[in-house]
This record gives C-alpha cells, sequence and structure tokens, in this order.
C-alpha cells in the first residue's frame, strides 16, 4: 500500500468513526446514566434517515436548517417516548428493558413499512456539497464525506462542552457516577432523565439524517448499526463519552484495515478488538471499575 | 352369508370414485412461504401478486382445480425457517409450498420439502445447491441459480476485451456463488480475477473496499448487492470517482427495484439477468399491462417468478387432470414443461432450474433497457445433483 492510499484509508476510518460516535455517544448516556438497555436505539438513527428523506424536498440547499428542524423533532419524539414508556423502566429488572425495547424496535418497523413503505430510498446532497476533490489518478474524495467529518467533529465538540462545562453537564456526570446520591441532594431527576432520552435520540438521529445522503435509506438499516454501536460503548466503558469517542475511532480503523488486508475475515476484526479490551480493562477504556 | 365378492368389489370401486371425485373438488390447498415483512416484504409481495394473476387468468383455477392458499410469513429468517415450513406440511398439510426469496430460508425448506416428499417451487433464491447438491424430482425452481447471471456477466466482461478485474460482494452464499460464476466466465474468456473483496452481511462501509479497487486499477469491476446495499455501493462507487475510470458490471440484482434510490449514479451500468424491464415481445407486454391493470403497480422480475411458479404448477397439474395424488405423472410434466414466460420460452435443466437466455441490460432512468442476449439458453451445470 503506497502512502497516498495508506492516507485517503486513514480518512476513511476517521470518518466512519465519527459517525459512529455520534451514534453512540447517545447510546451511551442513556445506558450510562438511566441505565436502560436501548435496543432501540438504532430505531432512532433509521428514523433521522428517514426523516432526511421527508424533510430534504422541502428544505432543498437549507441542508443546515434541515439538520437543526429535523434534530428538534427527533428530540421532541424522545421526550415524548421517555414519557410514555421509558419512565416506567427505571425500576425494572435488564429483562423488562429488553423486552420493551425490542418491542419498540418491532413497532417503529411496521409503522415505517406503514408510513414510507418498503421500497428503498436516495437522499440527495445539496448542491454546495456534492462535488469531490480528486486524489490520485483514478480516486477522488466526496466533498459530503468531508462535511460529515466536520459535522460530526463540531458536535463531539459542542457536546464536550455541554458535559463538562455546564451545570447540566454537572447533574449528568453526577448522575453517571451515583444515582442516589444525585437524587438525595434534591436534583429533579424525572427531569434531568427526560432531556438526557430525548438529547440520545437527538444525537442518534441526528447521525441517521447526516448519513443519509452517503447511504440510502431502507428497511431495518437500524439493525446494523445497533449492534456496532454497543461493541463502541462497551470497548469505550458504559456512560463514557470520551471512551465512546476512542473506542468508535479504533472500530473505525479496525474495520478499515480489516477489510483492505483481511478481506476473508473482516466480520470478526472489531469482535477480536472488543475481546482484547475486555480480557485487558473489564470496565472498558474509560469505564469506571 | 351370501355376500358376493363380486358385489364386494364394486361397492370398493364405487367408493373409491367417490373418493377421488371429492378429492379433486376439494380446493388445492397451495403453501405460500413468502417474506411479508422486513427487507424483502416488496419482493414477497410480488411474488404472490405473480402467482395469483396468473391463477386469476385461468379463472380462479390450475388445473381444474379451485385454489385455497396458506400463507405463512418467513421473515427471511432462516433460523425460524424449519418451523415455518412445519407449519404448512404438517398442520396445513399443503399439496404444494410456493417460496421463498432468502437463499438461507429456501435450503431449509428444500431440506423439509426433500424429507417429507412435499412438492416445492422455489420462486425466487438462486442458491446453487436448491438445483444441485440439494435437488430433488419434487424440487423445482423457476427463477434462476446464482451462477447463471455471474456467468453471463464474466462472458461479457471478456468479450467486451477486458483482461483484468476485481470483484467485490457480500460474504454469504449468494454473493460468493454469483462471483464464482463470474470469474468461470470471464477466465473462460481470457480474463483474470485479481482481486476478490467481500465484507460480511449486510455491512454497507465500502469506502476502504473502494479505495482499494482505485489503487489497484483493475479493467472491470464485478459487483453483486441488492436492495438498501446495492444503492449505497452504487452511489459511493460513484461518489468515489470510479465510475468514470473502471467500468462496473453487475448481477442484475444491483440495479432492480433500486433505481430510482440510485439516480444518475446507476446510469448506464450494464448488468445481467434472466429479465428486462423493456422485453418487447407480445407475451411480455401483455403480461405488463394484465399484472398493471389487476394491482396499479410496474411488474417485475419477481412478479415474473411467481406467475411462472403458477405457471410450472399449471402444466403439471393438467397432465394429471387435477388429481395431485399421481405424484410422479405431475413431477414428471412439470419437468418436461415449456413455460411460455414473459421473459421468454424456456424449459427445466434435468436439475430442474429454468434453461433460459440470460439479458445484457443498461440502467437507463428508471428502467434497466434490453441490450442484447448476453447467453442464450443459459443452463446451471447443476453440480453435485444426483438426479438422472
Amino acid at each position: 500500500m503506497d502512502l497516498p492510499t495508506f492516507a485517503v484509508q486513514c480518512l476513511n476510518a476517521v470518518q466512519y468513526g465519527l459517525l459512529l460516535f455520534l451514534v453512540a455517544s447517545g447510546l451511551t448516556l442513556i445506558f450510562g446514566i438511566m441505565g436502560v438497555i436501548n435496543l432501540a436505539h438504532g430505531s432512532f438513527y433509521m428514523l433521522g434517515a428517514y426523516l432526511a428523506f421527508t424533510l430534504a424536498p422541502a428544505f432543498g440547499q437549507n441542508f443546515i436548517l434541515m439538520l437543526v428542524v429535523g434534530t428538534l423533532l427527533a428530540a421532541l419524539f424522545g421526550y415524548l417516548l421517555e414519557w410514555a414508556f421509558f419512565s416506567y423502566l427505571y425500576q425494572r429488572d435488564h429483562l423488562q428493558q429488553v423486552l420493551m425495547t425490542w418491542a419498540l424496535i418491532l413497532v417503529f418497523e411496521e409503522l415505517r413499512s406503514m408510513l414510507v413503505g418498503n421500497d428503498v430510498h436516495g437522499v440527495q446532497a445539496p448542491d454546495w456539497l456534492s462535488g469531490s476533490i480528486q486524489l490520485g489518478s483514478l480516486m477522488s474524495y466526496p466533498v459530503y464525506r468531508l462535511f460529515a467529518s466536520a459535522a460530526c467533529i463540531v458536535i463531539g465538540l459542542a457536546l464536550w462542552a455541554v458535559v463538562n462545562r455546564t451545570r447540566l453537564g454537572m447533574m449528568i456526570r453526577a448522575g453517571a457516577s451515583n444515582r442516589d446520591m444525585v437524587r438525595g441532594l434534591g436534583i429533579h431527576i424525572t427531569a434531568l432523565y427526560r432531556i438526557v432520552f430525548a438529547g440520545g435520540v437527538a444525537l442518534a438521529a441526528l447521525a441517521g439524517m447526516i448519513a443519509a445522503p452517503m447511504s440510502s435509506v431502507y428497511p431495518g438499516m437500524g439493525g446494523h448499526v445497533l449492534i456496532i454501536c454497543f461493541v463502541v460503548v462497551v470497548i469505550g466503558g458504559i456512560g463514557s463519552i470520551s471512551g465512546a469517542l476512542i473506542a468508535a475511532l479504533l472500530v473505525g480503523f479496525v474495520d478499515t484495515f480489516g477489510k483492505v488486508f483481511f478481506a476473508e475475515l473482516s466480520g470478526i476484526g472489531v469482535y477480536l478488538l472488543m475481546a482484547v479490551v475486555l480480557v485487558w480493562r473489564p470496565q472498558g477504556l474509560k469505564g469506571a471499575a | 352369508m351370501s355376500f358376493a365378492p363380486k358385489h364386494a368389489a364394486l361397492a370398493w370401486a364405487t367408493l373409491a370414485a367417490v373418493g377421488t371425485a371429492s378429492a379433486q373438488t376439494a380446493p388445492l390447498k397451495v403453501g405460500l412461504m413468502l417474506p411479508f415483512t422486513g427487507t424483502y416484504a416488496a419482493l414477497g409481495d410480488n411474488i404472490e401478486k405473480g402467482f395469483k394473476l396468473l391463477v386469476q387468468e385461468q379463472g380462479g383455477k390450475l388445473g381444474g382445480r379451485e385454489i385455497q392458499y396458506f400463507r405463512v410469513d418467513d421473515e427471511s429468517d432462516p433460523s425460524k425457517a424449519t418451523d415455518n415450513v412445519g407449519k404448512l406440511i404438517k398442520r396445513d398439510q399443503v399439496d404444494v409450498i410456493i417460496g421463498t426469496v432468502h437463499s438461507g430460508v429456501a435450503l431449509a425448506m428444500a431440506r423439509a420439502a426433500k424429507e417429507s416428499n412435499t412438492l416445492l417451487i422455489v420462486p425466487n433464491a438462486g442458491a446453487d445447491a436448491i438445483t444441485g447438491a440439494q435437488c430433488a424430482p419434487n424440487i423445482f425452481r423457476s427463477s434462476f441459480s446464482n451462477w447463471q447471471p455471474g456467468y453471463a456477466a464474466g462472458v461479457v466482461a471478456a468479450q467486451k476485451g477486458y483482461k483484468k478485474a476485481m470483484t467485490i460482494t457480500w460474504n454469504y452464499a449468494a454473493g460468493s456463488e454469483t462471483v464464482k460464476g463470474f470469474i468461470e466466465g470471464f477466465e473462460k474468456g481470457g480474463g483474470k480475477s485479481i482481486k476478490d473483496l467481500s465484507l460480511p452481511f449486510p455491512n454497507v462501509e465500502f469506502q476502504a473496499l473502494l479505495t482499494e479497487i482505485a489503487a489497484q486499477k483493475p479493467d472491470v469491476v464485478f459487483a453483486f448487492f441488492a436492495g438498501g446495499g446495492a444503492v449505497k455501493f452504487v452511489k459511493d462507487y460513484d461518489a468515489a470517482g470510479l465510475k468514470k475510470s473502471v467500468p462496473l458490471v453487475a448481477s442484475g440484482f444491483l440495479t432492480d427495484g433500486t433505481l430510482e434510490a440510485q439516480g444518475a449514479s446507476a446510469e448506464g451500468i450494464l448488468s445481467t439477468l434472466h429479465y428486462a424491464d423493456n422485453i418487447d415481445t407480445p407475451r411480455n407486454n401483455a403480461f405488463r399491462k394484465r399484472f398493471a391493470l389487476a394491482y396499479k403497480a410496474n411488474a417485475d422480475v419477481y412478479a415474473v417468478q411467481g406467475y411462472d411458479a403458477a405457471q410450472m404448477l399449471g402444466a403439471g397439474l393438467a397432465a394429471v387432470k387435477g388429481d395431485v395424488k399421481q405424484r410422479e405423472a405431475l413431477q414428471t410434466a412439470m419437468a418436461k414443461a415449456r413455460i411460455d414466460s414473459p421473459r421468454g420460452a424456456f424449459s427445466l435443466s434435468p436439475q430442474h432450474n429454468p434453461v433460459q437466455d440470460i439479458f445484457l441490460r443498461e440502467a437507463k432512468g428508471k428502467n434497466n433497457e434490453f441490450r442484447s442476449v448476453a447467453v442464450k439458453a443459459l443452463a446451471d451445470p447443476g453440480r453435485g445433483c444426483k438426479l438422472p
């Protein structure tokens, strides 16, 4: 592999990793702070992709505005969902949480089938992002992919600022390390949970919207994302945002280079990484022991 | 006792005659085991519509028998396949099973059909083994084997003068069998595959492999993907700038039912399949018109496969006048039938797979337009099949 090809592959790895981080960060927040195993998280990613498909024609070139509107809609949806279903799950054991969120996947898939049908759809990137940069003699790199990476970095930084520099973030961090103490200090835990859950849904949907023009929009698209995101969350350490970032990038690199060098075994590379990390640090890279 | 043996024989004969008569007037039990939910729901739906269209054309009957349908949703889930097919065989005791789309499910169905000697017609799943190592006198296929479109694409690529190819697919049965067919056809024509890329099903992160293609610079790339993965692959291939420099040849499933989502990225892609959207024959035109009239939607390759499954069953039933108890005669008639399909007439190979023309198509707008016949009357080699 020559140097330019290597550089492009690194770019691919970082881009895939950043997108994974965006979905996984929401999952790790919900999992770590609220203690809910949310299998329906992949459905929120799918929701985002279908939102992009539905909203794109109406917004035309105002792609950023569409992302903002879509994120707000998703957050509202998450808020209602927490109120209607998830708020009853906190005191239950994991089996009931898994059953309930699994049922939600089935409901969301059926709703999707009824509302949008079972066809595969594409989402057009706006004109100002649809060019590409020539790399080497054969290859070119789509501008939209660079935009997606940049967007993920911006969102990641914003998330870091919220968690580490605001009062809300302080409560979230406190909630992740000791739920009972937070409640004991008189913090309104119900409202906190509702906000965190809405934020988690919004992050997954935003990732889905950003991914839609690169990917396609199709039934069952949440399933694969869900599994790989659980891998990221477990490697990174449950509840840790920075852990999720490191883990997502690691997964991006292992997946990308695994495919190139060990095509036959590429399916297991990521899981091998998870096994190695768990043997070394059972609580994950940044997880609390 | 003066019960004359003559009279007893007569009584038995009358009873037997009444028995057969009632068996023939009772509706024929047809089990439809298809994906009615999930990724392949649209495919299962069109197969059922195609099947019922033919039955409707025959006045709601096949071989003079009314039809009673038993529907089972297989969810394209191989782990539930044995249970699901068992419902049709044991609980509903159907006379014939039509199914399915997913190859893994279809292989489990073929195993169950073989063990219970139930008549099975596969209206899509291309797994080579169904009419290869797993073949049986009671197992038929109205669609294709994975090997067929792959082989034809290899022949086409070699004819176009390409020497170095790369292949890319999902690492599962349909993908690797199609790619094997391509390599066989391509090497026969003097070409060589320099690297075979694969990724686990249904992973859609193609970027790393596209970069690898750009680094290796082959003359042509052969791809097999379907559904959502196919849309993403075609768009990524275009976005990576490879479409201009390295031509893409594919099995028809890369661009079937997906052109609208793929948009301009798919324009001009050559693919091989046993059907094209604009085969201009009176047979196909009439079929498409009737389908559109009945369902307010356009027919596709899956509808044709469902329609032909019904034609095959109809041919068998006609030969035994609707009496499914005469199974051997029915199966012989099905195996020898010449099916007047919208894709063009075909007969079956000794292993019960269609011997059919594979077309070269080009993606234009929302259609896969017929260009030429890539290979005429292509028969799957039926490797591993021990049928006479």
